[in-house]
């Protein structure tokens, strides 16, 4: 769903109505995303306790004066370590899709203007890549490499590579019908000025917008890895590990789990909207993934 | 007719060929030295070059990528030096446990997401729309651990109606397996009922603003029948691929809903041939995979010829 | 005088747009005798289209409808939901215009008949198969038995109308509504439709609404003829009277952009210049006047009402009607 989507017998009537309805969520969604980046970029010089000092004899303690959110299993302030999860989750979520869209928008633009031999290979290549299961890929990569926020990025950007690359590929022949590149060819200009200067511009609108989307599947994927305990390693506090961890106390201190929860699910929805609400901007018709 | 499933075979056996090669890459480059492995506390440097040898680990990589290929093509997908089961027989085990999660799975999400998809498209641009429309956005930003851990805490833990975790074999004990399965595969339905309900909601109202619908209407048919057998055939094709491709997906076994809630299905499978280094099981269980997933998309292709009688006639 | 079947009294059709509510239908007053044919003549957007929804209560969701649609005693605005849906079919039947488009192109031809003859008659599958066969022949297609089991998109143009038209006339209704049902078809079979449709209206003493923008195809074939432009009828008379003595100058210059066989080769189509108004912005005075010859200052400023001075049954919507003196019009 387009959070600007119109419905029903379009033809002549439209819902002005629902425009005003759009702004509000879409506001909210960047005021969380502006809240909550700015909390894990100055987490260093806020004044909130350690994320990894333990304190065994206030274990599981609800909210109180000298923490805020009260503390988790082994004692640790879970306001310090949710803001320091917000630092790995958002490093990862934004780092990560930056590789899939530059190597695969690069990609998807060139096989969908090139055509060809190259086109045929590149979708080969992407559907090989989709047709092998992915957390096995994440899995034997970090057994090889190492857990490491570094190692976790590189993996899940790559994961992400052949998606960009079918959007780009997709947005690039609609566009390579259209006159102004007919008419560039026209005037003599070379195939990398086509691509730089009248097809990148264009292409790079839906990119981004996928590029935020991608953004919230990658917190969603780091989430899961930590979450199995395979991503990031302890004692660096993310979100899914502390879902994770949280899980075993379910029955005492429900919080333990379901404030990371919270807070990642508010995340992962703010960039979709965005993401979606740039998408319906782009691309008139429903959406559809 | 033939031809096109000609077609569709040619392209897809140089993509599994393609996957089983990039797997051989992968699990040639775990470090860990195999035979060290295996033997244990009782390696020595002899027995170690000894069982490489044997194994055939020194000679280079094609050689052994021709080896297995040649093998595989003769049904033996090699022998798990963990376990010496078969890695036929470790898939054929496990099997039967991802099937029907997956099935379930997708049986619910299908439940779901249908009628609420047709609701949606009938009463389109109305208030329940915009809420159902909503909620299945909000659903899309709920990944599947969240879900599980919520699903868990209400029926496990409050409610205790259903086991966390724990499985038990069909032969065993048929309602308790299937009560094993009830959490996980609503887990996993959860993540995908918004998108079939998406596309289906989506083709339907194009659907229904077509002419033939408004014949429908002027024939005087029952409502109901002009949304289950007017609108709902020609509006499924979306929705029949996307449900194909989600099976393809789950057939690599639904790696998290299986961990989080201890089903022996082939996910982890999977994950603990990884962790053992057992790359011969792994080899073989990410080929079957590939190859479930492309089967899959396979009958997909097939059944829009049965859906849209013009592909089928050769024109679309 | 036989009660009319079909009375169409002050019916006006209004769509809300983004610029303002469009008017597609300005009362509009009709009647239809049981048997009998009405032709309704006009260019794409007048509003004859809108018109027939309106009558077969088929308007998009947002249209709003005010009038009465008297059919057969029973105003069809008012009805409830399962009363219309009961109507259609046995009483009330419509083809239209493009049968690609109309007919289910998944469900076989077979299905779409049979369906209809099991929703209102009650027959089994068997008896609606063979009956689904018997309309099939009626309406000339050969081997019917066998067109049953194909789809839509194996048939050629004609036939898929002919199908549509035996879906329509399946369950014997009195009212048949054929919105331009010759228009998607090649010229050659124009004409096999429409000796069709005529048969059959004959031999079950249907009433018949032939709505077209052709001039030609309502000569001959029906009884009486409304023209409408820009949303209202602005001429209407019985066919034989309106073609001897045409009053509107938009209908003589509708009857004048026909080519005729016996004008000599290569004369120029006289066609009519300019537009119909934009509906969103109505005229205050005649909608015609712009492309009018004839139209002068008060043409411009006020809309000449549909009238019938000479009480002759001719109704005409001009202040200066063809072939009448001024003095007459006065």
């Amino acid at each position: 769903m387009a959070v600007l989507e119109i419905e029903g017998d379009t033809a002549l009537v439209s819902p002005v109505r629902k425009r005003r309805r759009a702004g509000g969520l879409f506001l909210a969604a960047v005021a969380w995303i502006v809240l909550i980046g700015l909390a894990a970029a100055l987490a260093g010089v806020l004044p909130i306790q350690s994320p990894t000092d333990l304190d065994m004899l206030a274990r599981r303690e609800p909210p109180s004066a000298e923490h805020w959110l009260g503390t988790d299993q082994l004692g640790r302030d879970m306001l310090a370590r949710l803001i320091y999860g917000a630092r790995i989750s958002l490093t990862v979520g934004l780092l990560a899709p930056v590789i899939g869209v530059s190597v695969g928008g690069c990609l998807g633009m060139l096989a969908g203007y090139f055509r060809g031999r190259f086109e045929t290979l590149t979708v080969g290549g992407v559907d090989v890549l989709l047709a092998f299961p992915p957390l096995v890929f994440a899995l034997a990569v970090t057994a090889y490499l190492g857990q490491s926020v570094l190692n976790i990025t590189l993996v899940i950007g790559v994961l992400g590579i052949p998606a960009f690359t079918r959007v780009a590929r997709a947005v690039t022949l609609s566009l390579s019908e259209r006159e102004f590149v007919t008419a560039a060819r026209a005037l003599g200009a070379t195939h990398a000025r086509i691509l730089l200067r009248e097809l990148l511009p264009n292409v790079a609108l839906p990119l981004l917008a996928f590029f935020l989307l991608g953004v919230a599947v990658s917190i969603v994927v780091e989430g899961a890895l930590s979450f199995l305990g395979l991503g990031v390693p302890p004692p660096a506090p993310s979100w899914g590990s502390m879902i994770g961890e949280g899980r075993e106390s379910l029955d005492i201190a429900p919080w333990l789990a379901f404030l990371p929860a919270l807070f990642m699910f508010l995340s992962v929805l703010a960039f979709n909207i965005v993401g979606d609400t740039l998408r319906a901007l782009t691309d008139p018709r429903p959406g559809t993934l | 007719m033939a031809r096109f499933i000609g077609q569709r075979l040619a392209y897809l056996l140089p993509v599994l060929l393609a996957v089983s090669v990039l797997t051989f890459l992968i699990a040639s480059l775990l470090p860990g030295d195999l035979a060290y492995t295996i033997l244990g506390d009782q390696a020595t440097p002899e027995k170690v070059a000894a069982l490489r040898a044997q194994m055939g680990l020194d000679l280079p990589i094609w050689q052994r990528y021709g080896l297995w290929l040649w093998d595989a093509l003769h049904g033996d997908l090699g022998r798990s030096f963990r376990t010496g089961e078969t890695v036929l027989n470790a898939v054929l085990e496990r099997l039967p446990v991802s099937l029907e999660l997956m099935v379930m799975a997708e049986l619910i999400g299908l439940a779901i997401g249908i009628p609420l998809a047709i609701l949606c498209a009938v009463k389109s641009g109305s208030a329940i729309d915009r809420f159902l429309t909503g909620l299945a956005f909000g659903n899309l930003s709920l990944p599947s651990f969240l879900v599980a851990i919520l699903l868990i805490y209400l029926f496990a833990v409050q409610l205790n109606w259903l086991p966390a975790t724990g499985w038990v074999p069909f032969s065993e004990d048929p309602l308790g397996n299937l009560r094993s399965f009830v959490l996980p595969a609503l887990t996993l339905a959860f993540a995908e009922w918004p998108a079939l309900m998406r596309v289906l909601r989506s083709d339907m109202i194009a659907t229904l603003q077509e002419d033939f619908i408004a014949m429908a209407k002027a024939k005087g048919l029952r409502p109901a029948r002009i949304l289950l057998v007017h609108a709902l055939k020609p509006s499924s094709l979306t929705l029949v691929t996307v449900t194909g491709i989600n099976i393809g997906r789950l057939i690599g076994g639904a790696v998290i809903v299986e961990t989080i809630f201890a089903l022996p299905g082939i996910g982890r499978l999977l994950v603990g041939a990884i962790y053992a280094r057992d790359f011969i099981i792994l080899q073989g269980v990410v080929l079957f995979v590939a190859a479930g997933f492309v089967v899959v998309n396979f009958i997909v292709d097939m059944l829009y010829a049965v859906l849209d009688p013009r592909i089928r006639h050769g024109r679309a | 005088m036989t009660a009319p079947l079909l009375s169409i009294e002050g019916v006006s059709v209004d769509l809300p747009t983004p610029r303002g509510p469009l008017r597609a239908v300005d009362n509009v007053d009709l009647s239809l005798a049981p048997g009998r044919t009405l032709g309704v003549v006009g260019e794409s957007g007048c509003g004859k289209t809108m018109l027939s929804r309106a009558i077969l209560q088929l308007l998009p969701k947002r249209a709003r409808l005010s009038g009465r649609v008297m059919f057969a005693g029973r105003d069809l605005a008012s009805l409830p939901a399962e009363a219309l849906r009961r109507l259609r079919g046995p009483e009330l039947a419509v083809v239209f215009q493009d049968p690609m488009t109309s007919l289910n192109p998944v469900l076989t031809v077979g299905t779409q008949i049979i369906e209809t003859l099991q929703a209102h008659l009650g027959m089994d599958a068997a008896a609606a198969a063979a009956r689904g066969a018997e309309l099939l022949a009626a309406v000339g297609i050969p081997a019917p038995a066998q067109r049953l089991r194909q789809y839509p998109h194996q048939l050629s143009g004609g036939m898929r109308q002919r199908v549509a038209i035996a879906i329509a006339l399946s369950c014997e209704p009195k009212l048949l509504i054929a919105d331009e049902p010759t228009t998607a078809l090649d010229v050659t079979v124009q004409a096999q439709i429409l000796d069709l449709l005529a048969r059959e209206q004959q031999r079950r003493h249907m009433a018949m609404i032939l709505i077209t923008h052709d001039l030609g195809v309502v000569a001959g074939r029906t009884d009486e003829v409304a023209v409408m432009y820009a949303g209202r009828i602005v001429e209407r008379a019985p066919t034989l009277k309106l073609f001897a003595r045409m009053r509107m100058p938009y209908t003589e210059a509708l009857l004048a952009a026909i080519p005729k066989l016996d004008s000599p080769p290569h004369t120029p189509l006289p066609a009519i210049a300019g537009r119909p108004p934009d509906p969103t912005r109505p005229l205050a005075g005649c909608s015609f006047a712009p492309r009018c010859r004839y139209a002068d200052g008060r043409c411009r400023a006020a809309k000449p009402p549909l009238a019938d001075p000479e009480r002759a049954g001719t109704l005409y919507a001009c202040w200066h009607p063809l072939g009448v003196s001024e003095a007459a019009s006065a």
